[in-house]
């Protein structure tokens, strides 16, 4: 089974659920999808024993057999080539502006002169370990690269499926957390009760929606704030899988990057009832 | 020669665009023999690339120099290659931009300004 956990609104307590949960099972594979700032590895720890480059295909065009048709820049869906003809002065060229590039391959297909082929280009890299029993994968976006969703497919594409996989998604609700979550059977929504957690919840809750993935709410840091977000699922018939109160030690085990199931083992069986529940809600 | 002011409409009475990339409409203005042509920017809804591809059609549509409030990066890059002047900072009407596009009081860009302008809310 995989489980997403996701959310709208940033710092809500995303990795602390997915690497508890993970702790907690044991038998679990996390795979950390917010591949601009991964930081699951703050707490699980894991022990790295593979690393591999994750790259996007680009095109490169052989000036000797452009012919400066210009059909490249027409069937490129993504505007990201122009083509200068030569004049009396210049060669004339193709220029190309990776940022913009999707790697659909359309530009290198459709030369008529077969003057395109398709080259890697490093967009970051992917990383391979365990901490204890449960297995962990991230991937790393080079700094300044526009898209991540292409690496957080390729590390979606280490899921163990004879394991219970746990993807921690990025904030948001756009492309990279889309990426992220297609596929799962379940995604945890981690909010907090208060205005700015309830506002971006029901953003995150529409686009599960749209892609029909089954969900519930964590509410983190559920005795502070106001009553609104209890009654908004309440109301929504969302299931609240599980509350974790404003604690101090548990607070003080994060600032250590220590995951609090390891020091407080009550939370361990919540953590158990709580994969009980996705399992029940799977299965409807 | 031709050269090409960003326009918010049609005439030479209309207003210059500050943008280039996703400038409303592109006024081509022949230098000697005063012929004018307005063409709609086939661009202004791409989520990216507008400036690239509104400079592709500076390209294709020969002219030499272009008017206008601001070049981002990537229109700089296609414009220079391609050998075409940038002047920028013009505003009000376009033909008082091309008045003093002729009289030389226009400044040649020699990097771009910043990328992704915005109407109405200049980054």
């Amino acid at each position: 089974m995989i489980i997403s956990v996701a959310s709208g609104k940033g710092g809500t307590g995303k990795t602390t659920i997915a690497v508890n949960l993970a702790l907690a099972l044991g038998n679990a594979q996390v795979l950390d999808c917010d591949v601009e700032e991964p930081n699951a590895h703050l707490f699980l720890h894991p022990e790295i024993k593979e690393t591999r480059s994750a790259s996007v295909l680009i095109p490169e065009v052989e000036k000797q057999r452009c012919n400066f048709c210009g059909h490249c820049q027409r069937v490129c869906a993504y505007h990201a080539i122009a083509v200068i003809p030569p004049k009396e002065q210049s060669k004339g060229g193709v220029l190309f502006f990776p940022h913009l590039c999707h790697s659909c391959g359309a530009c290198a297909i459709l030369c008529p002169q077969g003057a395109i082929r398709e080259i890697p280009k490093e967009i970051g890299t992917i990383e391979l370990g365990s901490a204890g029993q449960v297995q962990f994968v991230h991937g790393r976006l080079n700094v300044g690269e526009a898209m991540s969703p292409p690496l957080i497919r390729q590390v979606k594409e280490f899921v163990n499926s004879t394991r219970t996989v746990i993807i921690d998604a990025p904030p948001g609700t756009s492309c990279p957390v889309v990426a992220s979550v297609k596929g799962s059977d379940y995604t945890i929504l981690v909010t907090e009760p208060t205005p700015f957690g309830l506002n971006d919840l029901v953003l995150a809750v529409e686009v599960l929606k749209k892609l029909q993935i089954p969900f519930g709410v964590v509410i983190n840091r559920s005795d502070i704030g106001d009553d609104k977000m209890e009654s908004y699922c309440r109301e929504s018939r969302i299931p609240v899988l599980m509350r974790v109160p404003f604690d101090r030690e548990i607070a003080e085990l994060y600032s250590n990057g220590i995951p609090f199931v390891l020091k407080k083992p009550e939370y361990s069986v919540k953590f158990k009832d709580m994969f009980n529940m996705i399992k029940e809600e799977v299965a409807k | 020669m031709v050269i090409c002011i960003t326009a918010e409409g049609k005439t030479l009475d209309s207003k210059v665009d500050s943008r280039f990339g996703r400038s409303t409409y592109f006024i081509l203005y022949d230098t000697e023999t005063g012929n004018v042509e307005a063409v709609e920017n086939p661009n202004i809804q791409f989520s990216g690339g507008a400036g690239i591809q509104s400079a592709q059609l500076m390209i294709t549509k020969g002219v030499k120099a272009v008017v206008t409030g601001n070049v981002g990066p990537n229109a700089f890059g296609v414009l220079t290659q391609a050998g075409i002047d940038a002047y920028v900072g013009a505003n009000g009407p376009v033909r008082e931009a091309i008045d003093h596009f002729k009289s030389g009081k226009l400044k040649k860009a020699d990097s771009p300004g910043p990328g992704k302008q915005s109407k109405g809310a200049k980054l």
